[in-house]
């Protein structure tokens, strides 16, 4: 296997979807060129910052606003209005 | 959109649901209040701003509440509600642009730009998130995924942040699955490319093996391969 045939496998390797027979070559290369090694290392460290990253904390005052409209717009389509007070309140 | 993790609560989400549907807002409030933080993070990745991604949650559970009794109570919610929330934040998107009647796929991905060999490698020094503080690094984050071209970012979003299938970003965004593989490969060598200029180590910094590659050619096999899976072993 080259550091081309390599690249071509890199998603796949990455997200664990390599057929069997090829993982053993691919990581047979991996032990002999420390440049593929290194990449795939820094590949996956920038996934999971990404992933660790990507969860974004809702704002508490649009929370708020979020259920007065949904606790209004409920009780515009039930007609029967819920117990006053709820977790946003 | 994996039902795996979320396992235990969909029981819990089907009961909800059950009592949402006979009128109890307590219960769709409950349902609200543990989505409402998955669905803010999908459109604040995918928008990047902040009141269109309020906008957007907001209509994601305006939506519920319409289409509350149309909902199957055996399907997970979760899985429904992510679904929205991708599709809703992508409206919003294309809308922003003026793109509204433009699909995001911008084409098949045939551009005959080479997929860039890596070129800076260097293992990183230690952890990168206790090397900077967290407002850096995440500045860092920012500006790295915010170069990227937009259709390779959304797919990186969808597939790598949000945990979604090939398949299912491929039907969020209207484009092929082969093609949501090769952006994803673009996406993910450009940001490595762009965080390894922040972390990496100079001192172990390795000279890339360009030996014997051809990158023009190294691109329109991979292309090739992608297009026609029957031929290689993308799956």
């Amino acid at each position: 296997m080259t550091c081309k045939d390599l690249l071509k496998m890199l998603n796949d390797y990455v997200d664990g979807d390599v057929d069997p027979s090829f993982c053993s070559a691919f990581e047979e290369h991996l032990r002999d060129c420390d440049p593929c090694k290194v990449v795939v290392d820094t590949i996956r460290n920038t996934i999971r910052l990404y992933k660790d990253e990507g969860v974004v904390e809702i704002p508490i005052l649009f929370r708020e606003r979020l259920h007065s409209t949904l606790r209004r717009k409920w009780q515009e389509k039930r007609g029967a209005g819920p117990p006053p007070g709820g977790p946003a309140r | 959109m994996s039902q795996d993790t979320h396992a235990p609560a969909v029981a819990d989400d089907a009961a909800l649901v059950a009592r949402a549907k006979g009128g109890d807002f307590a219960a769709f409030e409950e349902l609200v209040s543990r989505h409402e933080g998955r669905v803010y993070s999908i459109a604040m990745n995918i928008l990047r701003q902040r009141q269109d991604a309020e906008d957007a949650t907001q209509t994601v559970f305006l939506n519920a509440l319409e289409h509350l009794e149309g909902f199957r109570e055996e399907a997970a919610f979760a899985t429904w509600i992510t679904r929205v929330a991708v599709n809703t934040a992508l409206k919003a998107l294309r809308k922003r642009k003026g793109l509204s009647t433009v699909p995001l796929d911008g084409g098949r991905e045939t551009e005959t730009g080479e997929i860039r060999h890596p070129d800076y490698i260097a293992e990183w020094r230690g952890d990168p998130a206790k090397l900077v503080a967290q407002r850096d690094l995440k500045r860092i984050l920012d500006e790295a995924i915010e170069a990227l071209p937009e259709r390779h970012r959304l797919v990186f979003v969808l597939r790598d942040v949000e945990g979604l299938s090939v398949r299912e970003a491929a039907e969020a965004l209207g484009i092929s699955e082969a093609n949501v593989k090769v952006r994803l490969l673009r996406a993910r060598l450009a940001l490595r490319e762009a965080l390894t200029q922040a972390f990496g180590d100079p001192a172990r910094r390795l000279a890339p093996d360009h030996s014997g590659t051809d990158h023009a050619t190294a691109a329109e096999e991979l292309l090739r391969l992608y297009e026609n899976p029957a031929r290689g072993r993308t799956r």
